[in-house]
């Protein structure tokens, strides 16, 4: 990442954090419903993924997916809206954190059954190659959702046909309340694609650098039509599995340690380490996020709350 | 039916919906499991030579994957016509359909569609045993979201299709694996049967029978029987199951005043049970009589031919529910 990049992506990061600390706090004060499941932690994988897509390349996401829809451009106050069930929420109210779409800004929904994404998403590249465009599409999905039937019928497919779809595996090395080692023998997500021959690899996906980088040597043979690619990024949520859970499953991580791990602070470290970055526009990046957030919670505090009418009207199209 | 017609079968007759639309929006395509060879009822036979098999799809046995490819790719503008051979089979794939399918549009606040078609088919008849003979339209009848359409003549299956190829929302329609070789007249040109619109097949004044599927045949056949005893039925083949065309309904039986639903799905549950309830509570006065609901008993569809003839209902069923609900 050059420079102008780096600050890109550390903003966006920073627009995930202080959205979803704040949502936390909301959450615990009953203004946002539902449930929810924060990214603290992996806000890395969805800015450099995301920051290297066009407006027209679609995004798909899980459950988890706050950071993936703010990252494709959703605007803040009305991602907020929708968490609070208000009238101009993206959806209008009725979907939610777990059901985020945002068709203007090509992100084509969060879903919460874990791996209903993945085959959306080759749908949508299939119709991208009819169309002739050279647009992608990108599903994010979590390493729990590697173990579901659908993940090895859609990467079947998606191999048999070349379809121009990125695959993004999040791996935070817990499913829901449980290790990986739980749930599989096999370690590496990467491992479990190996026959099907999809480009791709593991990447420390608290690295930001290092995600970008992948991205960068994965997304033009994607959009070339050269079949699709899986990127298996290592990582770790702060939170537990969602808001609420009291989260004894994990051993805690020592601050020290965070600090260590922090994809923004390895960013920060890295990039004015490298002199990308001057150390004192750091405190802006946080500064501008939070006061960001904190005008989208005035504004969508002021959104009504939408009436019966409305869901009764949007089951069919009329 | 007006105007000149062609001999064809309803296999046939859906093959050629399927080509027509295909010729008209380059966006509909076809997937499915072995659909360029035309699949084991030869619905697709020859689109893949006319359209080639980048619009003809053939699919691995991957029902879910395929349903959710075909969503996607509705979302993002094609109108993928999906096939899954068995509507037993729709099982594998009910997670996209029912999750993903049937809510983008209510859970994007309006963002998303889905104009995606499911075409599948059930039905016993064939020694096909518990797991290829089923009839579960009922449980896509109570999705929110999905539209149901179940044809029983050529000329519908044709014209219902057309109009689900068209519709903005997703519509599953539910053939029958023993109507597709049936051999029928239809107009040369097959124009779009309107979704939710009833068809009265066979007028009568002394009982309504509301036939499904490859029980209005069997109904129309009970029917002949009955009038040759003095007793009129009027056959209504509602033809779309969701949105129901509730007042075609009610129209019927204030005029004959009884009413017998017949499907071939199991009773318990079965779509039959929605529409007695719906008709007990907006006609009550009207009704001389309960609804009589008839459909296969409450077990799985056994092999043995004796045993498989004695669960289907048919033409004798719709004749003795008849009786009953005359009190005759």
């Amino acid at each position: 990442m050059d420079a102008e990049q780096t600050r890109a992506v550390l903003a966006t990061m920073w627009r995930i954090r202080a959205f979803e600390e704040r949502v936390g706090q909301l959450k615990r004060a009953d203004e946002v419903h539902g449930l929810i499941h924060l990214s603290i932690g992996q806000e890395g994988v969805a800015a450099a993924v995301c920051g290297q897509l066009r407006t027209d390349d679609a995004v798909y996401s899980g459950h988890r997916a706050h950071g993936h829809a703010l990252a494709k451009g959703a605007p803040m106050t009305r991602a907020l809206a929708e968490l609070m069930g208000r009238r101009d929420g993206l959806c209008r109210g009725m979907g939610g954190s777990m059901h985020l779409v945002d068709v203007e800004h090509g992100f084509l929904g969060a879903t919460g059954v874990v791996g209903g994404n993945i085959p959306l998403a080759l749908g949508t590249a299939l119709a991208l190659h009819a169309a002739g465009r050279d647009a992608v599409a990108v599903v994010f999905f979590g390493d729990g959702a590697v173990q579901a039937g659908l993940f090895a019928e859609s990467v079947n497919l998606a191999a048999l046909w070349r379809l121009p779809v990125l695959l993004v595996c999040e791996n935070n090395g817990f499913a829901e309340f449980s290790p990986r080692s739980a749930h599989t023998p096999v370690e590496r997500v990467r491992d479990v694609v190996a026959p099907y021959g999809l480009v791709g690899g593991t990447v420390d996906g608290n690295d930001v650098d290092a995600v970008w980088a992948a991205v960068a040597g994965l997304l033009p043979a994607v959009r070339a039509g050269e079949g699709p690619a899986l990127l298996e990024c290592l990582t770790h949520r702060l939170r537990g599995h969602y808001e609420g859970d009291p989260d004894r499953y994990r051993e805690a991580v020592s601050s020290a340690e965070w600090r260590e791990r922090d994809p923004i602070a390895r960013l920060q470290r890295a990039a004015t380490g490298d002199g990308r970055l001057d150390p004192d526009e750091l405190p802006g990046f946080e500064r501008t996020a939070r006061d960001q957030v904190e005008r989208a919670v005035l504004a969508a505090r002021e959104s009504p709350f939408p009436d019966a009418a409305l869901a009764a009207s949007l089951a069919y199209r009329r | 039916m007006t105007g000149p017609t062609t001999s064809t079968t309803y296999a046939r007759a859906i093959g050629s919906a399927l080509a027509t639309a295909m010729r008209a929006d380059p966006s509909v395509v076809v997937l499915g499991e072995d659909v360029s060879v035309g699949g084991p009822f030869t619905v697709t036979t020859g689109l893949a030579e006319e359209f080639g098999v980048g619009r003809v799809l053939d699919t691995p046995i991957s029902e879910a994957a395929i349903c959710g490819v075909a969503i996607g790719a509705a979302q993002s503008g094609l109108r993928p016509v999906l096939e899954i051979m068995y509507v037993d089979f729709l099982t594998l794939a009910l997670d996209q359909l029912v999750n993903q399918a049937a809510k983008a549009r209510f859970m994007s606040g309006g963002q998303l569609g889905v104009p995606m078609v499911l075409r599948t088919q059930g039905g016993a008849g064939q020694r096909g045993a518990a797991q290829h003979s089923q009839s579960l339209e009922s449980w896509l009848c109570h999705v929110p979201g999905l539209k149901v359409v179940m044809p029983s003549r050529a000329v519908d299956a044709a014209g219902l299709l057309a109009s689900a190829i068209a519709d903005p929302d997703p519509v599953v329609v539910v053939e029958n694996k023993i109507l597709y070789p049936r051999r029928e007249q239809v107009p040369e040109v097959v124009e779009p049967v309107p979704i939710g619109v009833a068809a009265t097949l066979r007028p009568g004044r002394d009982v309504t029978v509301l036939a499904m599927s490859r029980m209005v045949s069997e109904s129309l056949a009970a029917a002949d029987r009955l009038a040759a005893e003095g007793i009129e039925v009027e056959v209504v083949d509602p033809r779309t199951l969701v949105p129901l065309d509730l007042p075609a309904v009610l129209d019927s039986v204030r005029r004959t005043h009884h009413l017998v639903v017949a499907h071939e799905a199991v009773v318990h549950g079965g779509f039959g049970a929605e529409i007695a309830a719906t008709v007990h509570k907006a006609a009550f006065d009207d009704l001389d009589a309960p609804v009589e609901r008839i459909g296969a008993p409450f077990q799985p569809i056994p092999l043995s031919p004796g045993l498989e003839d004695a669960y289907l209902p048919d033409a004798a069923s719709v004749v003795a529910a008849v009786r009953r609900v005359l009190g005759r």
